[in-house]
């Protein structure tokens, strides 16, 4: 007990889960974009994987790191564009679509890099983002530490949280997308089109989630490894009906999530030699399935969602 | 401007040639990537044919490697004509394949006629625990099974790891991770001498002939079809929704499992962590290119299984990167939705009328 204690307490058990809640931050908005427009986006997979290793490959023929952010996110915003013509306008399943775009951003991404480095042994690195160091809020005791030693990429996640946030509940924009999830003949009816609003914000949901791709590569690590992304984007799948279509619940569940995934490495290093390590790997996509299932009957999905729309039928 | 119009019959004949139109395309849209690679495109091409049909092994390795996409195709196509999206066929067939390792490295042995039976009964009701626990999810407490099924292939997966490194780790296999070997009465017979294909590929094409059978003739198909279809309509007309569910889950689950058996009983002998190089996705858009149909599975698991094989070939002779195999099954599940689109809608060009620009 005291040692659980103890990692509460501890400054880099904080760090750690800030660190790890970042992609899934990026990820829960980019699918919260998307599901609140009514078209479910299961390429968010593969498409994290694009933004890794664009971000990561840009960087490496030598942009500054700030355009690997640009690059990561235009090519997850392509394949983000793909799903959205294949679902909007031609109305197709948005769950073998999405499937699709994951298996094919993921083998994309998997060619070009094989075909850029045919045969390394180790993968090359890159000088990935620095934490940040803020002049007096870096030197407050624990709090400095914990929100202003983190890199900048953490630091765009939360301010994403924020943008998307104030989009959804203050703006024309925003009151706009929920309605073409919940009611697109409502939508058409006021003269807006409904494809615009659809393809629009699928794409702007991939651009995030491709960020959180990048955030592997360009900042937890300095390479691009096949696999890295790891369920990542499943679980902000699962994360977003946890946090029920809403930007700030989303960056709850995903700092609790980075809690959890912070604790079980702690107690994995303090437990090790009784119980497998394997147990605790499994214990992040077990906590997943028991969110959703805890929420699964409260969980009021966009009316629209998975409904494809088509103009001049009802 | 474009008018979409829904077609008001679906000509029969187009269910065939838009699938094989979409996998052509998929093929021809392999020029992009072989060029980006600097390899020439005709000798690949040729390569990869030959790397199938040039020999009888390589034909047989073939038939070899589309005989799990035969059941994990068979297991996504049964599950999605109910809608029942069952994405974790992958951790399925591990959990058939570990079955398999833990009754059949010499727990139990007897006669040939009694082993291979016990093996495939195992695994297959492995796999079948593995569905039903997300359907489960799903009609006891409404969570999304898409999610679950996913998420449930990474913890199986792990699962596997622990358990080649405890339990059922073969205590002479030099500190690898593997299992036991399978006893000789446990394992599916070689159907050719020097050939790996083995009866693996006889009991996919009878699983799928029972699947035809089962979907097109009887009761429980027609439920099935009908859950699928209009899940309402279906609980109006007295059909147990959720109970369909459940043996949809549980006939999915099973198939996924045999591809695990069939796998470790058949080919490798022995359980790894590495034993299917994702033949739980590909089985996805194994179903989705026959259109769900399980004779039409059979022929797209071959296709796939070409494409996977040609281009091992190719890429090892050329050097281009074997993920090649991967992004064209990857497009060829896009084209087929594309395709699917054109069978279901017409599309027609037309001038703006005069009244309109008036």
């Amino acid at each position: 007990m005291i040692e659980i204690l103890q990692i509460f307490l501890s400054e880099s058990f904080w760090v750690a889960s800030l660190r790890i809640a970042t992609p899934l931050i990026f990820g829960v908005l980019g699918a919260l974009l998307c599901e609140r427009a009514g078209v479910l986006n299961l390429g968010i997979e593969g498409i994290f994987v694009v933004g890794a290793m664009t971000g990561w490959m840009t960087v490496w023929l030598g942009a500054p790191l700030w355009v690997g952010l640009i690059a990561a996110a235009a090519a997850g915003g392509m394949f983000g564009l793909l799903h959205a013509i294949l679902t909007v306008p031609l109305g197709l399943s948005q769950h073998v679509s999405g499937l699709g775009i994951t298996l094919f951003a993921t083998s994309s991404a998997s060619f070009i890099y094989r075909t850029a480095l045919p045969d390394v042994s180790s993968p090359p690195r890159i000088q990935p983002f620095q934490p940040m160091d803020v002049p007096f809020l870096s030197d407050i005791p624990f709090l400095g530490p914990v929100v202003f030693q983190q890199t900048a990429m953490t630091w765009l996640a939360l301010i994403m949280v924020v943008i998307v946030w104030w989009m959804m509940s203050r703006t024309p924009l925003g009151v706009a997308i929920r309605a073409v999830g919940d009611n697109p003949e409502a939508v058409n009816a006021q003269g807006l089109s409904v494809y615009g609003l659809r393809i629009g914000a699928v794409v702007a949901g991939s651009c995030l989630m491709a960020l959180g791709g990048a955030f592997l590569t360009m900042s937890a690590f300095d390479a691009f490894f096949f696999g890295m992304v790891n369920g990542r984007g499943w679980i902000s799948i699962a994360l977003v009906i946890f946090a029920s279509w809403k930007p700030g619940k989303a960056l709850l569940g995903a700092l609790l999530f980075g809690m959890f995934d912070a604790l079980q490495v702690r107690l994995q290093t303090e437990a090790g030699a009784i119980i497998p390590s394997q147990v605790f790997l499994m214990a992040p996509y077990i906590l997943s399935i028991i969110a959703l299932v805890i929420v699964a009957r409260r969980a009021e999905y966009p009316r629209a969602l998975l409904h494809p729309w088509f103009k001049g039928q009802r | 401007m474009i008018r979409i119009e829904p077609r008001q019959n679906i000509s029969y004949l187009a269910t065939i040639y838009i699938p094989v139109i979409s996998a052509l395309a998929a093929l021809a849209l392999a020029i992009i990537p072989l060029t980006f690679a600097g390899a020439p495109v005709l000798p690949a091409f040729q390569q990869m044919f030959f790397g199938v049909f040039g020999s009888v092994f390589s034909f047989t390795e073939m038939l070899t490697r589309a005989t799990p996409l035969m059941f994990t195709g068979l297991a996504v196509a049964l599950a999605f004509r109910a809608r029942l999206w069952n994405i974790g066929a992958e951790g399925q067939l591990y959990l058939g394949a570990m079955a398999a390792v833990w009754i059949g490295t010499g727990m139990v042995d007897g006669p040939q006629w009694l082993m291979i039976p016990l093996v495939l009964v195992t695994g297959a009701m492995a796999g079948a625990l593995g569905m039903l626990g997300p359907a489960l999810l799903k009609t006891r407490f409404g969570a999304d099974e898409v999610v679950t099924s996913l998420l449930l292939n990474f913890i199986i997966l792990i699962f596997v790891q622990m358990m080649l490194e405890g339990p059922l780790k073969d205590p002479m296999g030099l500190g690898w991770p593997q299992s036991m070997p399978i006893i000789d009465s446990a394992a599916l017979p070689r159907l050719l001498d020097r050939m790996r294909i083995h009866a693996g590929l006889i009991i996919a094409l009878v699983a799928a002939i029972i699947v035809a059978i089962i979907l097109s003739r009887t009761v429980l198909g027609l439920k099935i079809r009908a859950v699928g279809e209009n899940p309402s309509a279906a609980r109006h007309a007295g059909i147990n929704v959720n109970r369909t569910l459940l043996l949809v889950a549980c006939g999915s689950g099973a198939l996924a499992g045999l591809a695990g058996v069939s796998e470790v009983a058949g080919l490798k002998g022995y359980l790894t962590a590495d034993l299917s190089p994702g033949f739980g996705y590909a089985g996805i858009v194994v179903a989705m290119l026959a259109g769900l149909s399980p004779v039409g599975v059979v022929i797209s698991a071959l296709y796939i299984a070409t494409i996977f094989v040609g281009a091992d070939s190719m890429s090892r002779a050329m050097g281009v990167s074997s993920f090649l195999a991967d992004l064209v099954v990857s497009l060829s599940l896009i084209c087929v939705l594309i395709g699917g689109f054109f069978t279901r809608f017409s599309v027609r060009f037309e001038r703006k009328r005069q009244s309109d620009t008036q």
